[in-house]
């Protein structure tokens, strides 16, 4: 059976006053108090506010006037996204007590569609790590199996939005951070375009490989998003917003002569079932008339290393201004500037945060720079070239979302290596600046959730969205199952 | 042995957008602390810099207006280092790919100081000491910045305190920035070495930092020549060494020595866009670069006929130069003028800074209707000069301040009274003026002239015969 957007639907409720705003608000708000102590999604919950939204909402309703697509219905925010008057940790010691003066341009927009803001989601501390458990609340567990990890770094949002505890969920995707808990969690998770979503107000990581995105159960509802939050931002000068129509236009189109791209290298070394389920997946498209076209991406070999080194290196510079001056957590035993500085910066920061720092700051030092930073901006072009070259021989990249399904709890972070290596899949997209978007297609052995992703060259989201969609429309609940959990209508 | 000094100077300079350079708050000076700033310029968690289209206008400006080559691709960096006042831990400035490349700057004695570059960066806020605690005002963090950098060219303390000077003109004059080095929007750095005369190489350098007065670059030149002619002469070697001066000792001083020197980690800003300059956008801007102070001179040398000390003078400050250009507008002898600005008009002015505002009492419009009076004989030069004075006191017109009897002239009841008899005494002129022979005016006019021996106002007689004989 097809799988229904929420999004769509639940407007469609509010609208035939099946439901009213408050009502369905409060389900929310309900399901989260019940099932929060088990996912350990939410790092701050906001029913004041969301019930205020509401109310704002049914109010609109009762007047007979038109609601937008998006408003009043129930969502949540990675806690790395600016919230004016709402706290924002990154789940970082560092960060407590912050509370953002601004709202992110992001955030700006969808309040002003009255989206209904549940509160704000787990995440890996600055969004480093690859399992949610780098946070300082302790990591968002998996919807499926709360003894498995929701993955990372926006753990929180995939659990939430996974576990039905909202209807969806903005995240942030820097080497692979929506689209592996999403595949983790068996939802979807989209990671547009560099430039497609404004920045502004995305507390950075990587600035050059940072990009916001949604998390939702379905295709239809990530399209729905993702051309609500793709504007051109004046206040981010990499932003240049939607490159034409919406994604909703043509996401049920007809995709017989799609050429998919199949590259080799993305399987290297997964695991059986997940290279079972992708190939299923495969056979699917081609009963939907795609033509599979195989290639060579060696340079993917480089990727792990590539974004590794320029990941780190500007996060060890974008997580400077961290230092108890002027906001945040601040030790209190010093005697000078510096001791002030370095004393906040040792208890403040976790463990992955400072090993990144001492990565970055390494990579980008005098006498180690050429050998480093410099060759991973060298090859980071030739990554970028081989893509380019890639879409001129197919229309989307089909590939596993991650080698393998959610790690049991505590397993990532005892070993930091193994971790970095899982994201070999999900990194090319990134420092090549492309869109993908990641979305269940099965369950392993364990019975965890597989995620698959498709790949699309600069701003060709609704392709890919479409290609996605019509995989969804005809595996439907079979692969797109829920977990048993959280709100149901 | 004889030593030379050899120096180059970066210096810093304000610029002077009404905007910061990444966000939207005012440079205005000043201000209650941390008043000035916003999510953005504080380095707020989130928050991304937009670059202030008119700093890359301005620092396009002081590259023209020193010879530069300008970048068609530029770029921003990110300069990483820990400091109270630095709220982000990194200035977005220019590693690589500066603005403005290959410049100099011309001295009097045709000496040509080269500039390696010149680039845009923000400045950082301020620590207050008080009461042993430190404050940040972070009022000035994000105020744009050009830093200008010339290769060690300077070889005396002379040649040092000249390039200041005309940085400092030249980028007042383009408009860019107020350069007031006591407010600190300009501040120099100099990098100081000494090797004997007639020696190619360089000897080891210390760099003297943040210096805000001529003054102190000067005595801090020759204080650190002379410590570094010491050093070497008593068997010592210098240390390359960052210093502060201290302008009440009059000594330097050792802030950081080569090994803890910063290592910046410059990398590429990934929050902004490359910088595109098009050759169009140049054009442009260099078409409405005000003519500098050479060109002027030059000009006022060869067309003007000033002699050259005169014609510094004039040149030196735009406004002195713009009030000149408008009051020997019409006039033959800008001499006269230049005689004027320079003998009485600055002996009002107490100093420099006040030639340099150059706020009179006189308009251009005022000295160039007494000139033109001088230039037609109306008045004599005694006149002039003690009617140029009172112009100074009072600010009134020469129109206001002289009558027609003190041009020497004639009053007016003396003047109707000659041109009633012109009238009388010249029926035919009378006549032929009727029957429309306009011109027979003309040798009425020349009765009044030689009838007052000269002192009559010709033009004034004209419309006074005119207006009798309607």
């Amino acid at each position: 059976m097809a799988v229904k957007g929420k999004i769509a639907q639940y407007s469609e409720m509010l609208k035939n006053k099946d439901i009213s705003c408050i009502e369905l608000t409060q389900k929310y708000i309900d399901e989260i108090q019940k099932c929060d102590d088990k996912l350990n999604s939410y790092v701050t919950v906001t029913p004041d506010t969301a019930i205020n939204t509401a109310k704002i909402v049914d109010e609109k309703i009762s007047k007979g006037e038109t609601l937008g697509l998006l408003e009043g219905i129930p969502m949540t925010l990675k806690d790395n996204i600016s919230t004016k008057g709402i706290k924002t940790t990154c789940c970082s010691k560092i960060l407590d007590g912050y509370t953002p003066i601004y709202d992110a341009s992001v955030w700006e927009y969808l309040k002003n569609q009255n989206a209904v803001l549940l509160g704000k989601t787990n995440m890996d501390e600055f969004a480093m790590g690859s399992s949610c458990e780098t946070s300082c609340f302790g990591g968002a567990k998996n919807p499926h199996n709360i003894n498995y990890v929701s993955g990372g770094s926006s753990g929180g949002v995939a659990s939430a939005v996974g576990g039905n505890i909202a209807v969806y969920g903005l995240g942030s995707d820097t080497g692979g951070s929506i689209r592996q808990p999403a595949s983790f969690c068996g939802i979807v998770g989209l990671k547009p375009t560099y430039g497609a979503v404004s920045r502004y107000g995305l507390i950075a990581y990587a600035s050059s490989l940072d990009q916001i995105g949604p998390i939702t159960t379905t295709v239809e509802d990530a399209a729905i998003v993702y051309d609500a939050i793709s504007f051109y931002d004046d206040k981010d000068s990499t932003s240049r917003g939607k490159s034409s129509a919406n994604t909703i236009d043509t996401l049920k189109n007809d995709i017989k002569g799609l050429k998919i791209g199949i590259a080799k290298e993305y399987f290297d070394g997964i695991r059986d079932d997940v290279k079972t389920a992708i190939e299923k997946a495969i056979k699917v498209y081609e009963s939907l008339g795609a033509k599979i076209v195989y290639f060579d991406l060696p340079v993917l070999k480089y990727a792990l290393p590539v974004y590794y080194i320029l990941a780190c290196a500007e996060a060890s510079s974008n997580l400077g201004r961290y230092d108890g001056i002027r906001y945040g957590f601040k030790s209190e035993d010093y005697h000078s500037i510096h001791e002030m500085v370095s004393k906040t910066r040792s208890a403040g920061f976790g463990e992955e945060v400072k090993r990144r720092i001492m990565l970055g700051t390494y990579v980008l030092s005098a006498g180690y720079y050429d050998a480093y930073y410099k060759k991973a901006q060298s090859l980071r072009g030739n990554i970028v070239k081989a893509f380019k070259e890639a879409f001129n021989i197919c229309d989307v990249i089909l590939a596993p979302t991650v080698p393998i399904t959610a790690f049991e709890n505590g397993h990532a972070v005892s070993d930091p290596i193994e971790t970095y290596l899982t994201d070999i899949c999900t990194v090319p997209v990134n420092i090549a600046g492309l869109p993908a978007v990641s979305i269940p297609c099965g369950f392993g052995n364990n019975g965890l959730p597989i995620g698959m992703q498709l790949i699309g060259d600069m701003f060709c989201e609704s392709k890919i969205l479409n290609a996605a969609w019509q995989y969804e429309n005809t595996t439907g609940d079979d692969v797109f199952k829920s977990a048993e959990m959280g709100v149901k209508l | 042995m004889k030593y030379e000094l050899v120096a180059g100077f970066e210096t810093h300079i304000e610029l002077a957008t009404n905007t910061k350079i990444f966000c939207s708050c005012t440079t205005e000076f000043g201000g209650e602390p941390n008043t000035h700033c916003c999510p953005v310029c504080i380095g707020l968690p989130g928050t991304l810099p937009k670059l202030n289209k008119k700093v890359v206008e301005y620092a396009i400006k002081a590259g023209l207006a020193t010879n530069c080559e300008i970048a068609e691709i530029s770029k921003m960096d990110r300069k990483n280092y820990c400091y109270p006042d630095l709220p982000k831990a990194y200035q977005i400035s220019q590693y690589d790919m500066p603005l403005c490349q290959n410049g100099y700057v011309e001295l009097s004695s045709g000496k040509k100081i080269r500039l390696n570059r010149i680039h845009i960066e923000e400045d950082a806020g301020k620590l207050i000491h008080r009461k042993g605690d430190t404050l940040v005002d972070y009022n000035r963090g994000g105020v744009p910045l050009i830093e200008i950098v010339s290769e060690p060219d300077i070889r005396s303390v002379d040649e040092a305190k000249e390039y200041v000077e005309k940085l400092q003109l030249i980028m007042r004059y383009i408009g860019i920035s107020d350069c007031k080095m006591q407010e600190g929007s300009m501040r120099c750095d100099v990098n100081i070495s000494v090797r004997p005369v007639g020696s190619e190489v360089y000897g080891t350098r210390t760099e003297i930092k943040n210096m805000n007065s001529i003054t102190f670059i000067a005595k801090a030149m020759e204080y650190e020549f002379e410590r570094q002619v010491d050093l070497i002469e008593s068997g010592g070697k210098v240390i390359q060494e960052t210093l502060r001066y201290d302008d009440v000792t009059n000594t330097t001083s050792s802030m950081r020595g080569k090994e803890d020197a910063h290592d910046y980690r410059y990398f590429r800003e990934p929050d902004l866009v490359t910088i595109n300059v098009p050759k169009e956008q140049v054009e442009k801007i260099k078409k409405s670069l005000p003519e500098f102070p050479t060109q002027k001179l030059k000009r006022y040398v060869e067309e003007y006929d000033i002699p050259n000390t005169d014609a510094q003078l004039l040149t030196k400050y735009r406004k002195i130069a713009e009030y000149f250009e408008e009051a020997i507008d019409g006039i033959k002898t800008p001499k006269t003028a230049s005689n004027f600005i320079i003998g009485q008009i600055f002996r009002k002015l107490e100093n420099e800074a006040e030639k340099e505002e150059f706020n009179i009492k006189v308009s251009a419009k005022s000295l160039n209707e007494l000139i033109k009076l001088l230039d037609s004989g109306k008045i004599k030069m005694n006149l002039a000069k003690s009617t140029l004075d009172k112009m100074l006191e009072t600010g009134k017109n020469v129109y206001e301040l002289i009558s027609e009897s003190d041009m020497g002239g004639i009053d007016d009841n003396t003047l109707l009274e000659l041109c009633n008899q012109a009238i009388q005494q010249n029926p035919n002129a009378v006549n032929d003026f009727k029957n429309g022979k306009v011109k027979a005016v003309k040798a009425m006019v020349g009765f009044v002239m030689k009838n007052s021996r000269g002192k009559a106002d010709a033009v004034l007689a004209e419309q006074k015969l005119i207006e009798l004989m309607q």
